[in-house]
């Protein structure tokens, strides 16, 4: 099932996804000899894929706005920047549990699947997509059955936090689901998606590395690692760039 | 396993005691003429067209070499009798060589630099001759001419020949020290330089007012290597230049692509005193002497510029665009990134580079490609940036160049 | 079947530091070598480049350059009576994969071992007393001395061009380096990086509190050098993306800046990558190996044969291939018999994090290299008296900050929610303000009975072979050794001027989720009887003496350092060992 969102929303995270970058990466994944000179290829390189833009790629019916909402408590807006909602994190979780990750692609899942001690890592037969849309029908389930009939996106802000102080602390249970453990993910990927480059869908503008002093995707402080104690003077950067990059924009 | 043709220069004295069983009409004795021919063949780097790179066959032809005008494929020079030029007489030989005349007597085309080669005496070619008769015959047939109508024709040879051929052996002008006359003949004879270096017309003859001001080919724009110096070699010391066509590396810059190769296959493998006339003859070439200003920071290409050096460039070539001796080239010192044509500088920023390696500058550092990081616009500003300061002025790059460059070498190899 | 491949005379299964320093070694002797890599070809401008090398979420959370477990991984328990589990996703130690190997992603510190290290059960022994040690613990002596392995170390350090401060010039103690470590034969090829702020005030708190602060020693450069080799280096920006990352401007020591651009040019040289080695072939006697077997990415199965082989792989790579290869006797900790596995460690590291007040203090954490830093030695190995400690071991601690990417970076004070505006606000406020020392307190670990590595009984790899099994636990003696130095730390963490401290000690049971170094040793340890190690002085298989097994797989137990100045300088001992007297007398280097 589609979601239906306005062409603004669309229009909105077109923009937000950035330039547009061409899967043309060169991957070097066929065994081959080398001898007499380093290998060369033109055009060589593997830069990450944008985030694309348009409707959820993961997300069905309601979870988007369930994200969303759940992005907003976790990173709440505030006036100098925005929160999790309007700075893409759950753009950025819906295009990671569509990809690679949301597949558990690479890792090893081969059976058995027995349970062990937490130590042992997660034993979890299904990826962090399945995970999720499993967290999240548990979560809209209770707040249905708890909260008048409320799926957890329509509560009031006081009664989100409610929901979310309880998952955190084990007293709101979820039906066939570790809520702690669910609640514990989403905390860990909105806040990555706030923090990671915007390429990938999240901190758009940079907002959350602005919001913090973190120049971002640099690669030389030789002039400043002796500058004890004085702040960076430049703006963060992108792998995409920055608004300082295009010849309009002038200083 | 196939081997680089480098490799087969360095066992030249293998090459020489297993002479005899290839030697055809040589006389295995003739150890002066054929150690001279082995170095007249690097000073003329027949290598670069007559062998296909990585090929184990040296000199067995089959490169295609891309001219303006369609692509042409370099013959087999082995001495095997029947797809070589075994069976060929000296006469023959030299005649191919200096004058550009086949060996049944069609003209040649001027892919092959005889309008250089001419410069070089019969027993230089006689010598290159015998060298070539030690190496080990192959038989390939090579289809040279690929070209289209009417550049297929080689009796149009005959007017270009009028037009641009000048025959004759290298005159030393006693003005000159012998050093210096050295020089001009390895640059001007089996060297060959301005093939690339000097600009030419559009039926590909010399432009000789332009003698070594830089061109265009293949993909890449060649630099000016006058002593200009804005342009050209004028801000480099004999040392640095003797340092580039050895090592492939200096303090300002690297060699990489056609230079790289010219480097591997020949200047590497050239004695010290004759990288030093090599210099001391470039160095004293004027080259043009018009002037440029540079563009004002406060241009918005400029500003643009400024940032995106700073954030994509500066880790390797420095904030003050002096990069690193010998690994990483000088923006500030280079006068490649202020040539007119910027066809290279573009080509290097979009898809990357590897610089040359060689025994005295192993490292090869590359430079990566930018062009799916940074657009037409970036790539322009960045370059104009680069080209207008340090002390540095050229015109400004437009995007529209770069996405010439961009659609141009989209499906070349490097 | 195999297809087999024209012999060679040397085949090296692995080809990251070790493999690479051995291949130019053995090709300078005029030996045909051939490397054999499991994972890619990688070099900076094609596979690092600085236009997207700066992606903490692709190569830090998502272990970008590393091995997928898919390919290959192991299984986990903390007891022998537990049930080992697969490692489904890499935590504790991240396994690298492609040419380059960890050269390529780590931190580059350059630390040598304290020549008491090298004998430390004997020393421990003639200090305190056998009855000092645990009863189940088993270390021993390595079979070489400090001495011995110095011009080695040197040699290496020459290689990278190693930054540092010498602090023991041939027998003399140097103001400003650490005063601890063993005699040197030269100084620092280049001198210690530049120090970001806190890494300074770090450097002054240890001085008022009495120590001997110095810079880390790193693999990341002050300033330009070129090699023994011809290579060139450029200066190290520090742009904190050293430890996960490739570096992008030639200025951290790897096989690709150091060795691999020398070592192609040389015409008995050949390299293959996507090629995973998956047996060393024996002949019948089981005594002499015939070369190896190798699967590349197409599914092809090949045979190289050859005279002498390297094993080069990571550790439990090297492990691994032993067992499936059935070479030397598998360890049984019940019986106490066997050494292919024994005395496998790891590292016991922890970290403090001070909060400072953000009005007074702007650290710009994220300037930084990976092995920047200011040290302290004196609670490392046996530089202090353990009398009345009850443990032995140490390790060295410093403000060694190597960036402060964001995703991982972004901290809050300890009684700050996780979540909502007030981790908001906290995130924003101490962002600068925070110091976060990577891993703050480096550790020994020393070796048990019963921590070891075997073939597991039910997980099997793709080609249906057992993955191999981790038996791993923290002891008392570590978890004490932890607690004793991390309060140390913290000491000098809060004289730094910190208003709040995160002390964060490392406690058992050992978590196979939380990453703690990849500086996994032992299992195919280096001693003087074949009863306890599995390869002799030289690093020579005892069983198999055409085989020679490099790497941290030849510690007997892990002191309190970065092991690969120690690899390395070792790879090029057994060189010489090759070259010196194993060509001249093919066999057994050491008599059992």
């Amino acid at each position: 099932m589609k979601d239906n969102h306005s062409r603004f929303e669309i229009c909105r995270r077109e923009l937000l996804a950035g330039a547009a970058y061409f899967a043309l990466g060169v991957s070097r994944s066929s065994a081959t000899v080398i001898f007499d000179h380093l290998p060369w290829t033109p055009n060589a390189g593997d830069p990450p894929t944008a985030a694309t833009p348009g409707p959820w790629l993961f997300f069905a019916g309601d979870e988007g706005k369930t994200v969303e909402a759940l992005a907003d408590r976790i990173i709440p807006p505030d006036p100098e920047t925005p929160g999790g909602k309007e700075s893409g994190s759950a753009v950025f979780i819906d295009r990671q549990l569509a990809g690679p990750y949301g597949r558990q692609d690479g890792l090893y899942v081969r059976p058995p699947f027995l349970k062990g001690a937490k130590n042992q890592g997660h034993q979890s037969e299904k990826g962090p997509a399945q995970e999720y849309r499993e967290g999240l029908a548990a979560l809209d389930k209770a707040c249905k059955d708890q909260l008048g009939g409320k799926a957890f996106f329509e509560l009031s802000d006081a009664d989100k936090d409610r929901v979310l102080n309880g998952l955190e602390s084990g007293d709101f249970k979820l039906d066939g689901v570790d809520g702690r453990a669910f609640f514990e993910q989403v905390v860990k990927d909105v806040q990555m998606g706030f923090f990671a480059d915007p390429i990938y869908g999240g901190n758009r503008d940079m907002v959350a590395w602005k919001m913090i002093g973190y120049p971002g995707a640099r690669y030389n402080y030789l002039d400043w690692v002796s500058r004890h104690n004085e702040k960076f003077p430049l703006p963060p950067v992108s792998m995409t760039g920055r608004a300082e990059w295009t010849t309009r924009t002038q200083r | 396993m196939r081997r680089r043709f480098r490799g087969s220069l360095a066992v030249t004295a293998l090459l020489l005691t297993t002479a005899s069983s290839f030697a055809g009409d040589t006389d295995p004795q003739a150890f002066t003429q054929i150690e001279r021919g082995r170095y007249l063949t690097i000073l003329s780097d027949c290598a670069s067209c007559h062998t296909v790179p990585d090929s184990s066959q040296p000199f067995a032809g089959g490169r295609p070499i891309e001219t303006p005008f369609g692509n042409i494929v370099a013959p087999n020079i082995t001495p095997d009798p029947e797809t070589g030029v075994g069976s060929w007489s000296d006469e023959q030989f030299d005649a191919a060589v200096r004058k550009g005349i086949g060996r049944n007597g069609s003209r040649l085309y001027p892919a092959m630099p005889y309008n250089a080669y001419t410069k070089m005496s019969r027993d230089d070619v006689l010598a290159i001759r015998a060298y070539l008769n030690t190496v080990p015959p192959v038989g390939n047939a090579v289809i040279a001419n690929t070209l289209p109508f009417p550049f297929n024709i080689r009796t149009a040879m005959r007017v270009w020949d009028a037009l641009y051929f000048k025959e004759g052996d290298y005159r030393p002008d006693p003005k000159q020290s012998v050093e210096w006359n050295r020089g001009a003949y390895l640059v001007d004879g089996p060297g060959h330089c301005g093939a690339c270096h000097t600009p030419k017309t559009f039926l590909g003859g010399d432009k000789t007012d332009q003698y070594l001001q830089g061109s265009y080919l293949q993909g890449w724009s060649a630099p000016d290597i006058t002593n200009n110096s804005r342009l050209g070699l004028g801000g480099w010391s004999k040392e640095d230049l003797v340092s580039y066509l050895k090592s492939g590396h200096n303090r300002v810059t690297a060699a990489t692509g056609p230079m790289g190769e010219v480097v591997t296959l020949s200047t590497a493998h050239m004695t010290d005193p004759d990288l030093n006339a090599i210099a001391t003859y470039l160095k004293s070439l004027p080259g043009k002497t018009e002037q440029a200003s540079p563009l004002s920071a406060n241009e918005p290409t400029m500003a643009a510029g400024a940032a995106i050096y700073r954030d994509q460039c500066s880790a390797c070539h420095g904030l003050d665009g002096k990069g690193v001796a010998e690994l990483f080239p000088s923006i500030a010192d280079s006068s490649m990134a202020r040539s007119d044509d910027p066809t290279t500088s573009i080509r290097i920023i979009l898809r990357g580079a590897r610089s040359v390696g060689t025994s005295a500058q192993p490292t090869a550092p590359g430079m990566p490609s930018y062009g799916r990081q940074l657009d037409d616009n970036e790539v322009a500003a960045v370059l104009t940036y680069m080209r207008n300061s340090w002390g540095g002025a050229a015109g400004a790059v437009a995007a529209d160049q770069v996405s010439k460059v961009r659609l141009d070498t989209a499906l070349r190899p490097d | 079947m195999a297809r087999r491949l024209p012999k060679k005379d040397v085949v090296i299964v692995g080809f990251g530091w070790t493999g690479s320093i051995m291949a130019n070694e053995l090709t300078d002797e005029g030996l045909e070598v051939i490397a054999i890599e499991r994972g890619p070809w990688r070099d900076a401008p094609t596979d690092f480049p600085p236009t997207y090398m700066q992606d903490e979420l692709r190569y830090r959370i998502r272990h970008e350059l590393f091995l997928r477990p898919d390919q290959l991984t192991f299984t986990f328990r903390n007891k022998m009576d537990q049930t080992a589990l697969p490692i489904r996703s890499w935590g504790a130690f991240m396994p690298p994969n492609g040419v380059g190997g960890g050269g390529v992603h780590w931190n580059a510190e350059m630390w040598r071992f304290l020549p008491s290290d090298f004998v430390v059960k004997t020393h421990l022994t003639e200090r305190y007393g056998a009855s000092f040690l645990p009863e189940d613990m088993t270390i021993q002596d390595w079979g070489i001395t400090y001495d011995e392995l110095e011009p080695f170390y040197d040699r290496f350090e020459y290689l990278c061009g190693t930054s540092g401060t010498a602090g023991n010039l041939r027998g003399q103690i140097m103001e400003g380096g650490n005063p601890f470590e063993g005699p040197r034969s030269r100084p620092y090829p280049t001198p210690a990086q530049a120090q970001p702020f806190s890494h300074t005030l770090f450097g002054k708190a240890a001085r008022e509190l009495g120590y001997k602060p110095f810079p880390q020693p790193s693999g990341n450069l002050s300033q330009a050098y070129t090699n023994p080799l011809g290579l060139k280096m450029g200066p190290c920006t520090y742009c904190g993306f050293c430890e996960w990352f490739g570096c992008s401007n030639y200025s951290k020591a790897s096989p690709q800046t150091t060795i691999l651009p020398y070592l192609v040019r040389k015409p008995n040289f050949t390299a293959r990558d996507n090629s995973e080695v998956i047996k060393i072939n024996v002949d019948k006697s089981g005594k002499r190996a015939t070369g190896v077997t190798f699967v590349d990415t197409s599914g092809e199965v090949w045979e190289q044969p050859a005279d002498l082989v390297i094993l080069s792989a990571y550790t439990m790579f090297n492990v691994q291939l032993l067992l499936h290869s059935q070479i030397g006797r598998p360890y049984d900790p019940v019986a106490n018999t066997g050494t292919v596995g024994r005395n496998y460690t790891h590292q016991t590291v922890s970290t403090v994090n001070g909060f400072f007040d953000p009005k007074k203090f702007n650290f710009n954490p994220f300037i930084a290299s990976g092995s920047i830093g200011m040290c302290i030695d004196e609670f490392n190995g046996d530089n202090f008296d353990h009398g009345s400690h009850g443990f032995v071991g140490g390790g060295y601690m410093g403000q060694v900050q190597t960036g402060a990417r964001p995703i991982e970076s972004a901290l809050v004070p300890p009684d700050t929610p996780k979540w909502g505006a007030a981790w908001k606000t906290a995130v924003k406020e101490n962002y600068l303000s925070t110091v976060k020392p990577g891993t703050g307190v480096h550790g020994s670990f020393y070796a048990y009975r019963d921590i070891y590595l075997d073939l597991d009984p039910t997980y099997k790899d793709r080609f249906g072979r057992p993955l191999m099994r981790i038996t791993m636990d923290l002891k008392e003696n570590e978890i004490k050794q932890n607690k004793f130095l991390t309060d140390k730390f913290a000491e000098i963490i809060k004289a730094m001027g910190a208003d709040k401290l995160a002390v964060q000690y490392r406690t058992g049971p050992y978590d196979i989720t939380t990453y703690q170094t990849t500086h996994l040793n032992g299992g195919a340890v280096m001693g003087s009887d074949p009863t306890t190690s599995v390869i002799n002085r030289y690093l020579q298989s005892w069983d198999v003496p055409n085989l020679f097994v490099l790497g941290a797989s030849a510690f007997p137990q892990n002191p309190g350092y970065n092991p690969t100045l120690t690899v390395g300088a070792l790879a090029f001992w057994a060189a010489a060992a090759i070259r010196n007297k194993y060509l001249k007398s093919p066999g057994r280097l050491v008599d059992a």
